[in-house]
């Protein structure tokens, strides 16, 4: 009974230390300042230095929330309860969200630096004149291969080599309903927005022909492998394929011809912001040329800012695998959002894909 | 015995608050469809082949995970109480089950893979590096390696307070090291087996992370099935619906196994 | 005392290598000069000068410590005041359906767990953060307690009880002097398993969090995207490096003291 009181009475004590300890740290940290603004976005997706900077050059102090799937981050801000000023959905999601009502439409006259942006990435079908969103950073779906592991003669330049038969227990999707069968769509020649159950059932029938070849469905975790040269082709973002291209550069990336995804990540002001006028200030402060080229640096994804772009190493931005050419984008389709029923069902297929590998 | 009854105020209000409630939304969910409308459409596409098919998996590994994990925890908790300092060996034993999961998971698949310590370990032997992740030895491995604290610290428990007189007697009396463990000890430690295969098989049956990273989604549990159809399809409704089954095939579990004898402290 | 055999000393050994070995690979990458647990490069201390640099991590470290160790005590108190009193019920049906209850969070998979809590939170309308984090682990932490300390109640010599009372102790005494006592390793080995809970929780905490409260493995799962930097490791590394001998410490203490007392009343 003793030492039940004792072990009660130390972690009360331990607690209230910390408590101590973590209200001196944050109360050092914001410098006196009241003004707050809560960004929400996927970890280590933002140089944090210039959070810093940001706080300096307005005096608000930037809270940072991480998510780690837009699905999350959606019903987190639906049901409330939390402060987010900034957030950072895809594409598709942003059409969700606009549907359900959770965004605050944007003041242009707020963000100037909105002018940076390449044209070519404003005002799309998703949210036209970029009424509620601007994009962040863009890039496709592709696969990314070690050339070292395979055939010479695979340059994946059509979907058709994922299913080359010397490619057996080699190949690594990622695990998405939509790149997946997306993927299988466009390898019979159709779009990656098909509501047709008919197309739906002749791309799974196709995707359960690659069977031999996958070695596995993943996620996030495709990344360590690919860098260690333990898998020889997966089925990802461009982004992730940076990362790891970064890290191992035997490796390479292209986009099938039949066409693939064009995604963006996009800023957006959801209804549960409490500091407009600072999530604007944000944004604006992130469209920056120097800005956006430092962050670029940090994250090093494909960005849409043609100011930045200027102040980046040109080795970077002329990279046609990460900045394709106009003629190869118009192959590219974004997603369209396909309303729950068929989301639905395309997750059904994916399923029924997925239950075939054993 | 009035005060224990009272001893069930907090807990009670807790069951109601956060086991009750949360049922009743889950069961309420359970029967939308997607566009909210009340429907019992869910209940009948979980009765198709993909999804009896998924349980049965569900059912299969968790056995698996739960035989192989009673296997090597019993001799362990059984060793470790007859240690010196048994109390700190057995902290050490809980100790790496509070660093991340999912980087502990980060490091299996370095250490599991073709140029890790493992593989590189068969080399010397001469052996051929062997792809070890994504298999189903892979999967019951790690989740051993998950639920192995969960099962040990029960049985250790029952082990340690277990009286060595009764060991002693039934030496003397003729009976062999195994029938000694057979017909005494482990009789003697049935309730904290109970214990453990409890906290190991129920948690096991809804596993879904590790089905990705290190089963590649070779293996596909109910759990897995919930998260999705939570997350990627932001369907509730049918997510909910395998939620329920889930839960009673729980209760089912726990009625079969559950104590036949009544109260015993009075 | 007889002293452990070799192969059980082997089998031992074997099992702790099995537990540390993910660990002892986190450690070792958090001293490498490359940006990954992948290619160790060249030994490294940069990443534990960017853990005591950055004070957003630390502050969210300390959070997540401050979580675990209330909600651990928090749901030990309710948990085995809990389990008292399910052992005091002499009709097992009821028991039964307590316990299924009890095990109803367990079983379900956490976005479940998650969201339905969200959704109760957002209901009543508590403010997200701190608090809500907080209860919510106490939440799914109280079977785990309830299950660990139930078997040592179910082994406990009912006589035990009855002497104590014959010799005119009260209520209040029979539970402070014989059954907590009794159950001591039971509640001890649940509020362990409950820091595990709550440590390695990624999907509850985050939809209940909010209003800028976070936890290391809300901050893990984000990164996994964009890859988990080292920092990470090396802040995991540490954490465990403080544990170890924390409790290595602690024992040690704890031993001497005890040798003392007894010394004296000697």
């Amino acid at each position: 009974m003793k030492s039940l009181v004792q072990a009660t009475i130390a972690i009360i004590v331990v607690c209230s230390l910390l408590f101590f300890a973590t209200n001196r740290l944050e109360s050092a940290g914001s410098k006196g300042s009241k003004d707050t603004l809560t960004v929400y976005n996927w970890g280590e997706y933002i140089d944090p230095d210039l959070l810093d900077q940001f706080t300096e050059e307005t005096g608000i102090k930037v809270i940072y929330e991480t998510f780690d799937s837009n699905e999350a981050m959606m019903t987190k801000v639906q049901q409330g309860g939390s402060a987010y000023d900034v957030a950072v959905p895809s594409e598709y999601m942003v059409q969700k969200m606009m549907e359900e009502d959770l965004l605050i439409p944007l003041d242009h006259s707020k963000i100037p630096n909105l002018k940076n942006i390449d044209p070519y990435f404003l005002d799309l079908a998703f949210d036209p004149k970029n009424k509620y969103s601007i994009p962040y950073f863009w890039g496709t779906v592709g696969i990314v291969f070690n050339p070292n592991l395979i055939e010479e003669h695979l340059t994946f330049t059509t979907w058709e080599d994922l299913w080359d038969s010397s490619l057996k227990d080699k190949v690594f999707l990622v695990d998405g309903a939509r790149e997946v069968m997306g993927m299988g769509l466009n390898s019979i020649g159709e779009s990656l927005n098909a509501k047709d159950e008919d197309l739906l059932r002749k791309a799974t029938d196709k995707l359960v022909t690659l069977t031999p070849n996958v070695k596995a469905i993943i996620g996030d975790e495709i990344t360590p492998l690919m860098i260690n040269n333990e898998a020889a082709v997966a089925l990802t973002w461009s982004g992730q394929a940076q990362d790891m291209m970064w890290e191992n550069e035997d490796l390479d990336f292209a986009v099938p011809e039949e066409g693939s995804n064009l995604w963006f990540d996009n800023f957006v002001i959801p209804k549960t912001a409490a500091n407009i006028d600072g999530a604007h200030a944000f944004i604006n402060f992130m469209l920056d040329a120097e800005v956006s080229a430092q962050n670029n640096d940090y994250v090093g994804y494909s960005t849409p800012n043609k100011a930045a772009m200027e102040l980046m190493d040109p080795e970077v931005i002329n990279d046609e695998r990460f900045y394709p050419t106009e003629e190869v984008r118009e192959h590219l389709e974004v997603y369209e959002n396909l309303g729950p029923e068929w989301l639905g069902k395309y997750n059904e297929y994916f399923i029924k894909f997925k239950m075939s590998l054993n | 015995m009035t005060r224990q009854r009272g001893a069930l105020f907090p807990y009670i209000i807790w069951i109601a608050l956060f086991v009750i409630a949360p049922i009743a939304l889950v069961v309420y969910y359970s029967m939308l469809d997607l566009s909210g409308n009340f429907t019992l459409a869910n209940y009948k596409s979980f009765f198709t082949p993909v999804y009896l098919k998924m349980t049965l998996t569900s059912f299969w590994y968790a056995f698996l995970i739960t035989l192989f994990t009673l296997i090597i925890a019993y001799p362990t908790a059984y060793l470790l109480t007859k240690t010196k300092h048994k109390q700190l060996w057995l902290m050490l034993i809980i100790i790496p089950s509070w660093i991340n999961l999912l980087l502990k998971t980060y490091a299996f698949i370095g250490i599991f893979g073709l140029y890790g310590p493992i593989n590189a370990f068969i080399e010397i032997f001469g052996l051929e590096p062997k792809q070890i992740l994504f298999t189903d030895f892979s999967f019951i491995f790690v989740s051993v390696y998950i639920f192995i604290p969960f099962m040990i610290i029960p049985i250790f428990n029952s082990l340690d307070k277990l009286n060595p007189t009764l060991i002693y007697a039934a030496r003397d009396l003729g009976a062999s090291g195994f029938t000694t463990f057979r017909r005494v000890i482990f009789p003697l430690t049935i309730d904290g087996v109970k214990s453990g295969i409890q906290v190991t098989f129920i948690p096991a049956l809804s596993l879904f992370m590790i089905t990705r990273l290190i089963a590649g989604n070779q293996v596909i549990t109910l759990g897995t099935a919930i998260e999705q159809q939570f997350l990627v399809s932001q369907n509730w409704g049918m997510g909910s619906t395998i939620a329920v089954f889930l839960i009673l095939s729980m209760v089912l579990i726990m009625f079969l196994t559950g104590q036949k004898k009544g109260g015993r402290v009075r | 005392m007889k002293k452990l055999s070799l192969p059980s000393k082997l089998y031992l050994i074997i099992v702790f290598l099995v537990l540390y070995a993910p660990i002892f690979y986190l450690i070792f990458y958090s001293f490498n000069s490359g940006e990954s647990m992948n290619n160790f490069e060249s030994f490294t201390l940069e990443h534990y000068k960017a853990v005591f640099d950055d004070t957003r991590l630390i502050v969210i470290l300390i959070n997540t410590v401050i979580v675990a160790l209330l909600s651990g005590l928090i749901a030990t108190i309710i948990g085995t005041l809990g389990a008292i009193g399910i052992v005091s019920i002499k009709d097992k049906k009821m028991r039964n359906v307590l316990l299924s209850l009890n095990n109803v969070l367990i079983v379900s998979p956490d976005v479940v767990i998650g969201a339905s809590f969200l959704i109760l939170f957002t209901m009543i309308g508590v403010k997200l953060g701190f608090a809500s984090v907080v209860v919510s682990h106490v939440a799914f932490s109280i079977p785990i307690v309830v299950l660990m300390v139930l078997p040592k109640l179910l082994e406990m010599n009912t006589s035990l009880i009855d002497a104590a009372k014959d010799l005119g102790a009260s209520k209040r005494d029979v539970l402070t002097r014989v059954i907590l006592p009794y159950i001591q390793p039971g509640i001890f080995a649940g509020f362990f398993l409950a820091l595990t809970y709550s440590l390695d929780d990624f999907a509850v905490t985050f939809f209940v969090t909010g209003n800028g409260f976070s936890t290391l493995s809300v901050e893990i799962y984000s990164m996994a995207r964009t890859g988990i930097t080292l920092t990470i490791n090396a802040i995991s590394g540490l954490v465990f490096l403080v544990t170890v001998l924390v409790v290595i410490g602690y024992y040690f203490f704890n031993n001497r003291a005890k040798r003392i007392q007894e010394g004296v009343q000697r």
